[in-house]
């Protein structure tokens, strides 16, 4: 099962990040290491779009921790876009729709 | 296991992470032939299997152990229980560290964790059993059979009738 990321720095001062497919044990290392690669290039403002994702569990959203917490450490921010229940979901049982700033449409987490 | 007399599947998968999915796949689509359950709950069902899935995965490379995770799904007349068998060193559920509440900062350094709170959240019962020898976690979703209680043997056996003249009967009466 791959995992497709397709990064877009068309839009400074953001970058977005479109991850498609499954994040789970096995996929969730590619994002984790996309997170890394970003921020050490410097970017500050990371919106990762999971519209395009159709699983995600606890392994996906230690990434997603992750990343918010590193960049938020160089004074920067990662926040979401997803509309999907589904992944809403995880997010909403775990508490971690109040830690993550989740938008429903990446023009919206640009404005944001 | 007890009280569920059916055994529905079982699934020996190596303790690698890309078998995760494959457990995923197969579980949900005996679910969904098995059982009347809708998306959501099928859903929830193959995100607490996943989670489950993950800990056995890391617990076999935690003792660098070769053996297999053993996924079972077993069903009775009201429910259906998935079971996911690991041959890791086992862990101490009572130590197992309590998240601090969202609103403290603190919380964000629990990357790793979530994983038995999401199932507790997702599934109707959990159970977990953990010795040296490894850990067993028991998830239970309470639902109906399929279908008025037929299998797939039964309604398998259903397309052999002749509709036509079933149908016939019906309005002849």
């Amino acid at each position: 099962m791959d995992l497709g990321i397709e990064v877009d720095d068309s839009r400074p001062p953001h970058v977005v990040v479109a991850v498609r497919g499954e994040v789970d044990i096995a996929t969730a290392p590619k994002l984790r290491e996309k997170l890394v690669e970003l921020a050490s290039q410097g970017a500050k403002q990371v919106v990762v779009d999971l519209d395009g994702v159709e699983f995600l569990d606890s392994t996906g959203l230690g990434v997603l921790i992750g990343g918010m917490k590193r960049l938020r450490g160089l004074d920067g921010d990662l926040t979401l876009v997803c509309t999907q229940p589904r992944i809403l979901k995880v997010f909403e049982i775990t508490g971690l729709n109040r830690a993550f700033t989740i938008y429903e449409t990446v023009d919206a987490a640009l404005a944001g | 296991m007890e009280g569920a007399a059916d055994r529905v599947l079982c699934l020996e998968i190596p303790p690698r992470a890309e078998f995760v999915a494959v457990a995923r796949l197969v579980v949900s689509t005996a679910a969904k032939s098995r059982r009347a359950l809708a998306d959501d709950r099928v859903a929830d069902l193959t995100l607490a299997l996943s989670e489950a899935c993950t800990n056995a995965i890391e617990a076999h490379g935690a003792k660098e152990e070769a053996d297999r995770v053993t996924v079972r799904v077993d069903e009775d007349d009201e429910r259906l229980v998935v079971t996911v068998e690991d041959r890791g060193p086992g862990f101490d559920l009572m130590e197992l560290p309590t998240h601090p509440a969202v609103t403290d900062p603190n919380r964000l350094n629990f990357e790793r964790g979530l994983g038995i709170p999401i199932i507790r959240n997702l599934v109707d019962e959990v159970t977990f059993t953990s010795d040296e020898g490894g850990t067993t976690v028991t998830l239970v979703l309470r639902c109906p059979p399929s279908i008025a209680g037929m299998g797939p043997d039964e309604l398998l056996e259903l397309e052999d009738v002749d509709l036509e003249a079933a149908w016939d009967d019906e309005v002849t009466q």
